[in-house]
């Protein structure tokens, strides 16, 4: 069924947008990620403009990312007073972030600075989940029943001032690291486009040691809320919020999310961090592959006049 | 002399295109009677692509002349943007955009149709006084070019726009009958913007044109698609708080459906 959006004035089939959503809130139930790093490069697949797909995709985001928040706090798994802290630094950093992204569209190779950012950030944290829960997970084969890893008591984020007790984490850190990661993670998805859960999950895991289990939902929850921010400042700012394309996304999404979700409870979280890992590499070495291959053609169109 | 200055601003005129055409067919022998099967194209949700007619007669006060045969071009161009073209080039082992040249106004949409090929038909001169081939659809530069030869950058934009289907040569798409009828199939894509699109017909002979004609078509959303694209512009915090409130409450939906569903 062919149906023609009403601001990214193009005509797409509607059951292969319910298709990429219903795929991207897999992720997001199973991953406590938003899915906007995948939703975004598959909606420019699909021949979606990319301003349109970066702020439609942060709109289906909030969509999947609230109904994957609902199954986990079902489930008690969200750390609210951690979600908001978090939040607070993020919507700081998304502000620096569309500052920063403006001041490099302005010098021009915003492209490639995007580009270059996922696929050193991706690459990274990929190979050092990977890496970790492996290990993690050769560790239980071993020495059957996993004893709960012995996370560092008093690492350098527990000597800085104004603790916070975050009871769903069994934390008891100051509220400056977990605000700083907030708005590391909001600047950096301000300017990738993206509401920055792949960078938040492993920040959640390795940075503050919060258990896999509660990141998940957590992450949801700030994301669902940064990525609602995100989505007013581009209908306010830029009007490319397509809602026609984003309806379609959402009805595949949240049914996504919630079959995500409770997949999520029958694998383990070592699994959960090497499937999360490997999707990560496999996003990373395809944009590695676009900078390296030869085009199919060297020149490309962007609308209006840049710089 | 008033008579004398009159003549004068009179030969001045034919610098600007109008004045161009308005001396070419200040009294043509042949003029073009045509009207469109639409002047109005309306998108729906459920829009894919609209079919417009163009027909016509010629109009003669004399018999059909022996000589150089007779061809009609018709044109259908689309409201023009500013498009920034960007070119690759390998640094460091990695593709880096390195050139762009910007064009103020690019029509988003062209078409020519012509009764024979383009240029057996049409003049070169006349072709850039009445701009009609796709490669003079560009309008301008924006700004002084950043590049030493932007010729590779126009055609990358002509082949782009080609491949898509938005700019197009269709030789031999006009059907003339008896040097008198014709008529023109235009296919509008389903990709189409919003705006005034130009129809222009070319009437021949000997690669000189004869007479023009043109006439606009308007394309609109209408229905739920200009509601939304309306709201989107004019009231945008509001259009986006009700994408929002949709997204909370279809993710609010779904979970609740699900649980129902687990439980039983």
């Amino acid at each position: 069924m062919q149906i023609y959006l009403p601001i990214a004035e193009v005509v797409v089939n509607a059951f292969t947008l319910v298709g990429l959503g219903g795929i991207v809130g897999l992720m997001s139930g199973l991953f406590g990620v938003g899915g906007g790093f995948l939703i975004t490069p598959l909606l420019f697949f699909i021949g979606i403009p990319p301003a349109i797909a970066v702020a439609t995709g942060a709109n289906q985001v909030v969509a999947s990312s609230f109904s994957g928040v609902l199954a986990h706090v079902k489930r008690k798994s969200v750390d609210f007073r951690m979600g908001w802290v978090l939040l607070a630094g993020g919507l700081v950093g998304s502000s620096v972030g569309v500052v920063f992204f403006n001041i490099l569209s302005r010098l021009g190779q915003i492209d490639l600075v995007v580009q270059l950012c996922y696929v050193i950030f991706l690459g990274l944290i990929g190979a050092m989940m990977l890496q970790e829960s492996l290990r993690a997970l050769r560790r239980a084969r071993r020495s059957g029943p996993v004893k709960p890893m012995r996370r560092n008591q008093h690492g350098w984020v527990h000597r800085w001032p104004m603790k916070v007790k975050f009871r769903a984490s069994g934390l008891y850190i100051s509220a400056i690291p977990v605000l700083l990661v907030g708005a590391a993670v909001g600047v950096l998805g301000a300017l990738m486009g993206v509401g920055g859960g792949f960078i938040m999950v492993p920040a959640m895991i390795y940075l503050l040691g919060m258990p896999t289990k509660v990141v998940i939902g957590t992450s949801l929850f700030q994301i669902t809320f940064l990525s609602a921010y995100t989505t007013l400042m581009h209908a306010v700012y830029s009007n490319t919020v397509d809602i026609m394309l984003a309806v379609l996304l959402i009805v595949g999404g949240v049914v996504g999310a919630q079959f995500g979700t409770t997949l999520g409870t029958r694998l383990r979280a070592e699994q959960l961090r090497i499937l999360l890992a490997l999707l990560v590499l496999l996003v990373c070495g395809k944009l590695a592959l676009d900078l390296v291959l030869t085009p199919d053609d060297y020149y490309s169109l962007t609308p209006g006049v840049i710089g | 002399m008033l008579r004398a200055l009159a003549f004068l601003v009179a030969s001045a005129l034919p610098l600007s295109a109008q004045g161009i055409a308005d001396s070419v067919l200040a009294r043509p022998p042949e003029t073009i009677v045509a009207d469109l099967s639409r002047d109005d194209v309306e998108i729906t949700t459920s829009f894919d692509g609209s079919d417009i007619i163009i027909y016509g007669a010629i109009k003669r006060e004399t018999p059909i002349p022996d000589a150089p045969s007779l061809d009609v071009i018709v044109t259908v161009e689309g409201p023009a943007l500013p498009v920034t073209i960007r070119h690759k080039e390998r640094r460091f082992g990695i593709w880096v955009n390195t050139g762009k040249v910007a064009v103020a106004s690019a029509p988003n949409f062209y078409v020519v149709a012509t009764t024979r090929p383009l240029e057996k038909i049409l003049d070169p001169a006349e072709d850039s006084r009445f701009r009609i081939s796709v490669p003079l659809a560009m309008r301008a530069f924006a700004g002084a070019a950043q590049v030493d030869d932007v010729v590779p950058y126009t055609e990358a934009l002509i082949r782009l726009r080609e491949e898509h289907d938005l700019y197009r040569l269709d030789e031999g798409a006009v059907r003339l009958a008896e040097q008198t009828l014709f008529r023109a199939d235009v296919r509008l894509p389903a990709n189409l913007m919003e705006g005034l699109y130009a129809t222009r017909i070319f009437l021949l002979r000997d690669g000189k044109v004869q007479d023009t004609f043109r006439a606009p078509i308007e394309v609109r959303k209408v229905g739920l698609e200009r509601w939304l694209y309306r709201l989107a512009l004019d009231k945008p915090f509001l259009y986006g708080l009700m994408s929002l409130f949709l997204a909370v409450f279809a993710g609010w939906s779904a979970s609740a459906a699900f649980r129902r569903f687990q439980n039983r």
